[in-house]
């Protein structure tokens, strides 16, 4: 056992006198979210869209104007058929339409509950998806005005459309995403590194011939590793909460429990990719193209998955990120407890053990 | 008894396109200092690899103190010491932080075994807090030396230990494996440096994956079969042209300060025939004596 | 050899902060001479070969190579200095024909001058039947004659061999010789560095550096009698004992 704590020691002397890395490692997960956070999701401003106001009533007029004094849009056109509609979207730059059914102020004083129809270019999901929350916030707005004069409650019920893109899943809550690609990351790339590292030292010729267990080595390895991913999964979160105003719903113990479940994925891949790989430039250079990029395409949280095509899907299914991503997400945004996603976290964990196994049979108690 | 014996060793790599070793056979006796004396390439570090369970042979069969290379190598790994050719430490610990940790590798301490390795550990001590990788080379070496032996091993196994080091450290880093030799520990070690091999017990001169030969120094330098002759003039270059030319030297090679020489028909005639034939090529200061062999010459007549 | 100085260093030092790693080094190497620059590890033999192929800039002191100054000319200098050291040398994934046709490209020859370059290069080391496979699949020897061949390729005036029979077998050790003494026949300056005492032997001059300082240069007989030391190896030997700087 003081061995193993020796090991592990040691794995930390390396950890703490690599500089850069270590900067890398923390600098990499606050570059994304605030990236991701505020340069790429940021407000949306002066968006050009179209009215087509059937009613021409009170009402409408009223929300026209609202819409108007809006910083978000910038009204082109008033249309009179929904064929205008479709011309303005196809002729680009459009990103919205709104259209207000004959009778609107009508139904909404006798009948109490009045629609508007919301049509979004989600050619551009996000845009869309913003653009459109942004238009049913004005709406509910100026709903609440008309509930303060009045008993009799109203409701105007928004029926939202989106052109090109009728699903529009994922996309929007990249938090979730960017915890597994820098898990995956940095827990693949950091392991698989630091054993070719000895590799190319010489070392792991000595600690072959030694009496020291070579799986010892592997976990002795993975050890500072979990930990820092598991200081790196806090500031995430932490940095999510507080500066993106990301909810987190579900348990967080659940959470950090999911989470080490992954680490422990990455850990072995990096641990398989560490057999093949013979210099830590081929080590980085497979973590990075068979890590970094299917975890940012096949995770659904750049593209949505049910768009792809059906091998595409397939392929989703078998990256580890994928069930964590959606795992993350039922955790933090819906709420659900664990009986909600155990079947991910059997997936994850049948992938684990699986990783595993091959990792260590494949692993090499002699050189080449 | 024999504490390292190889028995018809092949190991070929690139799918049998290689041959690194090929049908090798020797032993190494207890409390031995062997040395393996070949150029890069010709086969040193595959037989250690073999020998410190690193590497499968093809076929043959070794064993160290015993024990099998491939069926016990856990037993040989838990008793021998290896200082591999590469630069073998961490370079971001420091000299302290490596021993202690090679120490506790081997489950042991530095305490323990310290009287094995103080005669070295002092030369380094000084530095015990700088980084391994802002050592000289002949630090490096001692160092490694001290990770190697940290465990009091039986066998000790030193890869090309003094490659790339100069000639005063290579001095000194001799001058340590013969105090361990005292101490009992069997020592293979092996140098691209002919002159190193003299201070072996016993050698085995090996090029392209062959054994050429295998004895003490001694014993190979009188094997040497012909009569060695070493000349010197005043313009050596030209002297080694000349004496190419000349089809009454049978080998010349240049040997530093000297040429050394052997003779078709060696007899007093062939040598003053020899002395005028160069005076009349205007050679100066011409002086020929006849020598003991050096390895080295051993090694180039075994070669051809 | 002629009397012409191809290199001339003026009190030549290069610090690393508080580290002086050549210290006012002053010499001379004169044309067609194999000029042996020896010292213990960490003596500063490379810091100084760096800075007198231009790679690395002097902290004082002057010097020149080829007539060329360190400090402005560095450009000028490397068209006309070989460089070749035991660790890089030639791609190991070109074959041998693209390796000199690359390496000779890089120094301008023209086609006309390559192929005939190439042809008589392949020729005099016997590699006709190894020309067009690739260097990796040679033994060290011949890589190291080859790098040889191929640092020469542009005629330069100097040539700095860092190292270059580290390693070889004895046989290619000597050929290897061979090809340094007809360069220097041709007029070629060798500048090289051994851990081989007896490669010490077949210099002109050799110099021996001690903790960044030059502490004795000459012919090697001069340096035995002054030594009274039987060989090359006891001189360097009685100089580099007192070495200060091991850990360095």
């Amino acid at each position: 056992m003081k061995q193993f704590l020796t090991f592990v020691r040691k794995e930390f002397y390396h950890v703490f006198r690599d500089k850069k890395t270590l900067l890398m490692l923390f600098g990499l997960p606050i570059v994304q979210i605030v990236l991701f956070g505020f340069a790429l999701t940021n407000e949306i401003k002066n968006s050009k869209i179209v009215i087509c106001d059937y009613a021409k009533d009170e009402a409408t007029q009223q929300i026209i104007n609202k819409i108007e004094a809006s910083q978000n849009f910038d009204i082109q056109k008033t249309l009179f058929s929904h064929r205008q509609i479709e011309e303005a979207f196809k002729a680009g730059n459009i990103k919205l339409a709104i259209i207000f059914p004959a009778n609107f102020n009508n139904d909404l004083s006798h009948l109490h509950q009045a629609q508007v129809q919301i049509i979004a270019d989600a050619s551009d999901p996000n845009t869309a998806n913003t653009l459109t929350n942004y238009a049913t916030a004005i709406i509910m707005d100026y709903q609440q005005e008309l509930m303060k004069n009045n008993v009799v409650p109203f409701r105007i019920v928004p029926e939202i459309r989106m052109l090109y893109n009728p699903e529009l899943k994922g996309a929007t809550n990249f938090v979730p995403g960017v915890m597994a690609l820098v898990l995956m990351l940095v827990c693949v790339m950091m392991t698989s590194v630091s054993i070719v590292r000895e590799k190319e030292n010489g070392t792991m010729e000595v600690l072959l011939v030694s009496p020291f267990n070579p799986f010892l080595v592997i976990i002795a390895k993975a050890i500072p590793y979990l930990l820092l991913s598991i200081v790196n999964l806090s500031v995430i979160l932490i940095l999510s909460v507080t500066l993106l105003d990301m909810p987190i719903n579900g348990s967080i113990s659940l959470l950090f429990a999911e989470s080490i479940l992954l680490i422990i994925t990455a850990l072995s891949l990096g641990l398989l990719i560490s057999n093949v790989a013979q210099s830590q430039q081929a080590a980085m250079l497979i973590s990075l193209m068979g890590m970094l990029v299917p975890t940012m395409l096949f995770t659904g949280f750049m593209f949505p998955i049910e768009n792809m095509p059906v091998p595409l899907q397939v392929i989703c299914n078998i990256i580890p990120a994928k069930w964590y991503y959606t795992i993350v997400k039922s955790i933090m945004i819906k709420g659900l407890g664990f009986s909600a996603i155990w079947k991910e976290t059997l997936v994850l964990f049948g992938m684990t053990v699986f990783l595993l196994v091959v990792s260590f049979k494949k692993f090499k108690t002699r050189l080449v | 008894m024999a504490d390292v014996e190889l028995h018809n060793i092949v190991k070929t790599y690139n799918k049998g396109k290689v041959k690194a070793v090929n049908d090798v056979s020797f032993s190494v006796n207890e409390g031995e200092l062997f040395g393996l004396i070949g150029a890069d390439g010709a086969g040193k570090t595959s037989i250690f690899r073999i020998l410190t369970t690193l590497l499968l042979p093809d076929s043959g069969n070794a064993s160290v103190s015993g024990f099998d290379v491939i069926k016990d190598y856990k037993n040989i790994r838990s008793s021998v010491g290896y200082m591999p050719g590469k630069f073998s430490l961490y370079q971001d610990l420091s000299v302290e932080e490596n021993l202690n940790f090679f120490a506790s590798v081997f489950n042991t301490s530095v305490k323990e075994n310290y009287d094995l390795i103080k005669d070295i550990y002092v030369q380094i001590e000084p530095f015990k807090d700088r980084r391994a990788g802002k050592l000289s080379g002949g630090m490096k070496q001692k160092l490694a030396l001290c990770c190697a032996l940290i465990h009091r091993p039986k066998v000790l196994f030193l890869d090309e230990p003094t490659t790339g080091v100069d000639t005063v450290s290579r001095k000194e880093f001799w001058e340590m494996l013969k105090r361990l030799k005292q101490q009992g520990i069997t020592i293979l070690v092996s140098t691209p440096y002919m002159d190193e091999a003299t201070l072996c017990e016993r050698i085995a001169l090996i090029q392209n994956g062959k054994i050429l030969s295998i004895d003490t120094p001694d014993e190979i330098v009188k094997q040497f079969p012909e009569n060695l002759f070493a000349v010197k003039a005043n313009d050596m270059s030209k002297l080694l042209n000349d004496l190419r030319k000349n089809n009454e030297i049978k080998t010349c090679n240049a040997f530093g300060e000297f040429h050394h020489i052997t003779f078709q028909n060696d007899n007093e005639n062939s040598h003053n025939e020899l002395i005028h034939i160069l005076q009349k090529a205007n050679h100066q200061n011409i002086e020929l004596k006849h020598i003991t062999p050096s390895i080295e010459d051993c090694f180039i007549k075994l070669m051809n | 050899m002629t009397n012409e100085t191809v290199i001339k260093t003026d009190k030549l030092t290069k610090r690393f902060g508080d580290f002086i790693a050549t210290n006012e080094i002053t010499f001379e190497v004169y044309a067609g001479e194999i000029f042996g620059f020896l010292g213990a590890n960490g003596a500063g033999k490379t810091t100084a070969m760096k800075m007198l192929c231009g790679l690395s800039t002097p902290s004082s002191g002057n010097a020149t190579i080829a007539g060329f100054d360190i400090y402005k000319q560095t450009e000028e200098i490397k068209k006309n200095i070989g460089y070749m050291s035991q660790k890089f040398s030639l791609y190991e994934d070109l074959t041998v024909l693209e390796n000199i046709q690359f390496f000779g490209g890089i120094y301008g020859l023209t086609d006309k001058q390559l192929k005939a370059k190439s042809n008589q290069l392949i020729e005099t080391l016997g590699m006709q039947n190894e020309a067009k496979k690739l260097v990796a699949s040679l033994p060290l020897g011949w890589k190291q004659k080859l790098a040889f061949s191929v640092a020469i390729l542009h005629e330069p005036k100097i040539v700095f061999l860092d190292e270059p029979t580290g390693g070889v077998d004895p046989i290619v050790r000597r050929q290897f010789w061979d090809l340094i003494y007809s360069a220097a026949d041709r007029g070629i300056t060798i500048f090289v560095t051994t851990h081989y005492m007896d490669e010490a032997e077949y210099c002109n001059r050799v110099s021996m550096m001690v903790d960044g300082v030059i502490k004795a240069l000459d012919t090697p007989d001069n340096l035995k009698k002054q030594f009274s030391a039987s060989s090359m190896d006891d001189v360097f030997f009685e100089l580099a004992r007192g070495a200060k700087r091991k850990a360095d």
